[in-house]
């Protein structure tokens, strides 16, 4: 029985991280049109924040967990907040 | 410009755009294929050099600390911005956001969502101080371990206590943490002036085993100063905007 391939990285030709980097990088491809896609601001940051948790994804993928955690907190949480309070501010102002 | 002509401009500046995008993929180097000498010289030498393991922090506060200490005040600057864009004027008012809709309640927390963030605060704040203060070890930072630390305040917030958020992160003691954090970078980097030592030399204990509690020198420390800096600046700048949202001001009469 041959090893897995996961354990020799430079040897077998389709190993499972490569799947894995195409999978998370077609993801990352939809995420990115989702987030243009979609008109209404409010959910325009939901669906930003869920991108910014598939791209530390990536990240993690891509063997940069310092990147990750960086992208995890400013990506998928400081900047979605920093974009929902301030649409909350103008949509008070609207009113 | 009627609509044609619109269009032809359009098409002439895609095509242009498209050619010029091709033509730039073209002269990319392979996918995952990395061309430069650095990162490999930096892989040989940065363990030895800096008894850090994690050698990402080893580049962020020693290798090119210069540039961080810049990056630095940039949040530094943007947080002191933030708070005098948004600071209270003279003669302003102050009211309640509920009190200009009295027919209609801002609908409650849900269970839920406060029971997550009362039970995602003790772990958060644990993890962020960890990875603001193992810079020697990866994954860490003081960048990363900051925010995490940031979130923390954020949570409690979202467990529905705005008057704790405040009462726990008061604008004064923020901003006298945040400018402590930067502060400490910048003398760290002045002490080894002080000895006659080129700006940011590591001019602390290496430490002997690469990755232990007393190894790297300045590079944990500096990593913990950052840490502070940027969990008190995250907390100002979302505090401020937080008042903005729940706060109405206008002029007193």
């Amino acid at each position: 029985m041959t090893p897995l391939a996961v354990s020799t990285p430079y040897s077998a030709p389709v190993h499972l991280m490569d799947v894995l980097q195409v999978v998370v990088l077609v993801l990352v491809a939809a995420g990115a049109t989702a987030v243009v896609l979609t008109r209404r601001p409010v959910r325009q940051v939901i669906v930003l924040s869920g991108y910014g948790l598939m791209l530390a994804i990536l990240f993690m993928v891509f063997q940069a967990p310092d990147v990750t955690l960086s992208e995890l907190t400013v990506g998928a949480v400081a900047l979605p907040i920093l974009l929902l309070l301030a649409l909350a501010k103008v949509r008070r102002k609207e009113e | 410009m009627n609509p044609a002509a619109r269009r032809w401009v359009f098409l002439i500046a895609g095509a242009g755009l498209v050619a010029f995008y091709l033509w730039g993929l073209t002269g990319l180097p392979g996918f995952g294929n990395y061309p430069g000498p650095y990162g490999f010289i930096i892989n040989q030498v940065a363990v030895g050099q800096t008894k850090a393991t994690a050698v990402v922090s080893a580049i962020n506060f020693e290798y090119r600390g210069f540039d961080t200490v810049g990056e630095e005040f940039i949040l530094f600057v943007a947080a002191a911005g933030v708070s005098v864009v948004l600071r209270h004027l003279r003669g302003e008012r102050e009211r309640s956001a509920l009190d200009e809709a009295k027919d209609r309640d801002a609908p409650p927390t849900s269970e839920a969502v406060r029971t997550l963030a009362l039970v995602l605060i003790g772990p958060v704040v644990i993890l962020g101080w960890y990875l603001a203060s193992h810079a020697q070890t990866s994954p860490s930072g003081g960048f990363q371990g900051g925010v995490v630390l940031a979130t923390a305040f954020v949570l409690i917030y979202l467990s529905g206590q705005f008057l704790v958020f405040k009462r726990v992160s008061p604008v004064a003691i923020t901003e006298a943490v945040e400018a402590a954090g930067a502060a400490g970078f910048a003398c760290v980097g002045l002490s080894a002036v002080l000895m006659g030592l080129p700006y940011l030399t590591n001019d602390l204990g290496l430490g002997t085993t690469p990755g232990a509690i007393d190894s790297s020198g300045t590079i944990a420390l500096i990593s913990f100063f950052v840490g502070l800096e940027v969990a008190a600046a995250f907390v100002l700048i979302v505090g401020e905007l937080l008042e903005q949202t729940l706060l109405i001001r206008q002029e007193g009469r």
